[in-house]
């Protein structure tokens, strides 16, 4: 179905942004803020409003047709590529749109709240504007070049923005950070496009291209498939699957153009025969499904930071509090979950890829959790929960799961936004500090942000009714029943490390909780603490507990009423309470779109979702675990949570255990080993900084050095030579070419010279030769002709 | 006196030997009335030699006729060369030896 009106969605950020772009800086000096921010806010909030109207249009239409397209213009129609400029929504793309454009207007309006001192706020909007519009052409975008645009575009914004406050270092260097390293990411995502066309067309012998064959042979493929059923593949290899049929087949009509929608590739691929033939292709003897699967999740790490891609999220916190609720946790850093969900169709064609998803994903969950416990900067707490949370996300998608990540990844999006939002409303109390042992006491100084945090926490460890235990318990139980890991152990390992990672997360949201809200303020005599004493043995950074810029802090300062230095934080101002309350609120309560199958109630997110997800349906296998094993894992979860909730709140409420002081001060080998290797994030950066930077700074002198001596050396050499040759030359112009001219003239010259001696001008003379010459004529005449 | 003893030969060699006359004037005076003298002698050699051969062909008047263009033509330059000589005369100081008239530089 064609709807026009779709392109307002992206239109309307990018027509803020423009006008802030352009004329922000003038409409702040002359009609003050409002005139920056209330378009910067309306603006997506039409986006929302328009998200809202298309909910309206989809839900009209039968389930298996809902579809929403919007044709903008033909884009490269380049040989047999068709690649249009398309927006295209269906029940997916519905969900991301009100997501982005719901979470993404509420922190607009925190923005006014927390961006009212910095001078150049229409510069942070406008990037906050081109970041929502990027990130709606990401997920509206009909075809994988379109989905480029928009992935290519947020992490424009997302360098943009961790740069925000430039003018310090270290915020351009972790902006420059997490563009380099989406790089490595983006670099495979655009190798999969080009490897997944290429494997849609016909074959490379050698070096020569062959067209498919007849369609004849589809039918008797498509007879072969129809004939297995699929009881007897649920068992077998990925490369077993396929019936053995007459190679090869054909993908495509003969001229048809290959069109790279994603609709079109997931209805194309549900026909068996095509499915079959494109399985069975290899490329450099790899299954070239896999090895594009593994290129897309390539581009998936680098912008959803997963292992080994995931070091340039934790420093993407230099960026301002809304930028990494928004960019960094709730949006941005889901693309590649939604990817993988978008490619469903692909992605659950090979074992290999779903174990290597998930296995992924798993890691990730488990490591960066283990990186929280120790964290002292409130947002590193954050920004590795984050990093966890994808984790878990991967883990649905990788398992096949995929309803279940896009459901967590809705819940990470409200509790996460809601956590960060909360941190910076902390923050912005505590001027600009973020060190949690400067904290504490604050629930009763903010009791709407520590009520908003405090909800957040709890459904981010996932307490039950709230909306991550339904996500969270959800992923585990579909991890626990997956069929078609091939890990040992199955599914089961993957729950087993996943449920450590859970329990993991519930602990270090909770500790951060304790010590952020609960016991006295110890900011301002927190130098002189105990707690403190340790830090710089341990190595923190002082830089890190003020993300803020010096230009920042000083128009900080100033403000009255806000507190300075000695005083009591106090609660943030209403923007920023509205907004952390209705995002606690959805923490609580955003779950209840998905409640679980076992309690025999509708769950409209997944009836929702699973016309995107049918193509891959039957592909992806449970172990078949009953009603028992999913009740007993629902328990298994409950408990986690609590039990990292009880271990915090022993740990760390009210600082009234000395345990943790006790274990930070003691000498014993083995926990000052731990702590470090932890608390340092196991020396990653620093093993990233040795063999990657440094090993392309060796790279840079070996390529000085080549260049000044070798290179150098031959163009040093060239000059001499050069100059000999020129030499000789001139010698050769000057004494060959020269001479030849020259001894042309010389011998004219001395034939005249000789000649001219006849010229006597005597008239007497010139007789007598004449008579001679005569006589001698007259004489010849006779000697010769007679 | 028997004119036919006197025959073309005769002629010839007389007219030869006024033209050498004529010639030995012309490479040796040095005064330019006498080059023309010398020019004049080699003419009438030339003339007596049509002649003579106009007569042995039986009064071929061609022959004749041929003789008296070049006496005319010999009057022609005779003016022509006095003129040129006057020019000389006046410009080489009152003298006209031709030594003195090598370069055609007025």
């Amino acid at each position: 179905m064609d709807v026009p009106w779709l392109v307002l969605i992206p239109l309307a950020p990018l027509l803020g942004a423009a006008y802030n772009g352009l004329a922000g800086c003038r409409m702040q000096a002359r009609f003050g803020r409002p005139a920056v921010h209330l378009p910067a806010i309306l603006l997506p909030a039409v986006s929302f409003g328009v998200t809202a109207a298309a909910f309206l249009k989809l839900l009209a239409l039968a389930p298996e047709q809902r579809l929403l397209q919007c044709h903008l213009w033909d884009w490269l129609p380049v040989g047999q590529l068709d690649a249009r400029f398309a927006l295209a929504m269906d029940p997916l793309t519905l969900v991301m749109c009100f997501v982005v454009t719901f979470v993404g207007t509420l922190i607009h309006v925190y923005s006014v709240g927390y961006m009212r001192e910095e001078p150049s706020s229409w510069r942070f909007f406008c990037y906050m504007n081109l970041f929502m519009f990027a990130m709606l052409v990401l997920v509206l975008g009909e075809n994988f070049l379109v989905m480029f645009v928009g992935w290519e575009g947020v992490g424009l914004c997302s360098y943009l923005l961790i740069g925000f406050w430039y003018k310090e270092r270290k915020n351009a260097v972790a902006g420059m950070k997490a563009f380099v390293v989406n790089r490595v990411g983006d670099f495979g995502f655009v190798l999969g496009v080009v490897l997944l066309f290429w494997g849609l067309q016909g074959r490379w012998e050698g070096d020569r291209y062959v067209p498919d064959p007849a369609p004849g042979t589809v039918a008797a493929g498509a007879a072969a498939e129809a004939a297995v059923p699929h009881g007897e593949v649920a068992d077998a290899t990925p490369s077993l699957r396929v019936p053995a049929g007459p190679e090869p087949r054909r993908l495509r009509e003969a001229g048809q153009r290959v069109s790279i929608s994603f609709h079109a590739l997931a209805e194309h691929l549900t026909q068996p025969a095509v499915r079959g033939a494109f399985m069975r292709r290899q490329v450099f003897g790899v299954n070239l499904v896999t090895l594009i699967g593994v290129l897309f999740f390539l581009g998936a790490m680098g912008k959803s930071a997963q292992v080994p891609l995931y070091v340039w999220l934790p420093d993407a916190m230099a960026g301002p509090t809304p930028v990494s609720a928004l960019i960094h946790a709730a949006t941005m850093v889901t693309a590649g979950v939604y990817m993988v969900a978008r490619l469903n169709f692909l992605f659950a064609l090979s074992y290999y890829l779903m174990t290597w998803v998930t296995l992924i994903g798993v890691l990730t969950a488990l490591f960066a959790a283990s990186i929280g416990f120790f964290q002292h900067d409130i947002k590193k707490v954050l920004a590795y929960s984050t990093v966890s949370q994808l984790g878990f996300m991967f883990v649905a998608v990788g398992v096949g799961a995929y309803w279940v990540g896009v459901f967590h990844l809705m819940t990470h999006a409200f509790f996460k936004a809601c956590l960060f939002l909360g941190s910076g409303s902390v923050i912005l109390a505590c001027h600009h500090e973020q060190d949690m042992r400067r904290m504490g006491g604050l629930r009763k100084l903010m009791p709407t942000t520590a009520w908003t945090y405090f909800a957040a926490c709890c459904a981010i460890a996932g307490f039950p009714l709230t909306s991550g235990f339904f996500s969270k318990d959800e992923i585990l139980w579909k991890a626990f029943d997956a069929g078609n890991v091939l890990l040992p152990g199955g599914g089961i390992l993957v729950w087993l490390l996943g449920a450590i990672a859970a329990l993991g997360t519930s602990f270090y949201m909770f500790r951060s909780y304790y010590m952020t809200f609960s016991g006295d303020y110890r900011g301002a005599a927190a130098p002189s603490e105990s707690a403190h004493a340790h830090a710089p043995a341990a190595g923190h950074d002082p830089a890190a507990a003020d993300g803020h810029g010096p230009a920042v802090a000083a128009d900080h300062a100033p403000v009255a009423g806000h507190g300075s230095d000695g005083h009591l934080p106090v609660e943030s101002p209403r923007s920023i309470t509205a907004v952390l309350s209705v995002l606690g609120g959805l923490s609580l309560l955003g779950g209840l779109v998905g409640l679980p199958h076992l309690w025999h109630v509708p769950n409209y997110l997944r009836h929702w979702l699973d016309p995107v997800f049918e193509g891959s349906a039957v592909l992806v296998l449970s172990a078949g675990h009953g009603p028992i094993a999913e009740w007993a894992l629902m328990a298994v979860s409950v408990g986690l949570a609590f039990g990292g909730w009880f271990l915090a709140r022993w740990l760390y409420r009210d600082r009234a255990n000395p345990l943790p002081d006790a274990l930070l001060a003691s000498h014993n080998p083995l926990v000052r080993a731990v702590h470090s290797l932890v608390y340092n994030k196991y020396y990653v950066d620093e093993v990233y900084q040795a063999v990657f930077v440094n090993g392309v700074l060796v790279l840079r002198r070996g390529c000085d050095l080549f260049d000044r001596w070798v290179v150098d050396g031959l163009v040093l050499l060239t000059a001499p030579l050069l100059r000999g040759l020129a030499w000789l030359h001139a010698r050769t112009d000057a004494r060959v070419v020269d001479g030849a001219v020259n001894g042309t003239a010389w011998t004219f010259a001395g034939c005249g010279r000789a000649l001219r001696r006849l010229q006597t001008g005597n008239l007497q003379a010139y007789l007598c030769l004449t008579v001679i010459g005569s006589v001698v004529l007259i004489v010849l005449n006779y000697v010769f002709l007679l | 006196m028997n004119l036919t003893a006197i025959g073309l030969e005769h002629f010839l060699v007389f007219a030869a030997a006024l033209f050498c006359l004529g010639l030995v004037c012309l490479l040796t005076r040095r005064t330019a009335i006498g080059i023309l003298m010398g020019i004049e002698l080699m003419i009438n050699g030339a003339n007596i030699n049509l002649v003579a051969f106009a007569h042995h062909r039986g009064n071929d008047p061609a022959g004749q006729v041929f003789a008296l263009l070049a006496i005319v033509m010999a009057a022609i330059e005779a003016s022509v060369a006095l003129a040129i000589l006057f020019a000389l005369f006046r410009a080489l100081d009152r003298r006209i030896t031709i030594d003195e008239a090598s370069t055609l530089r007025g």
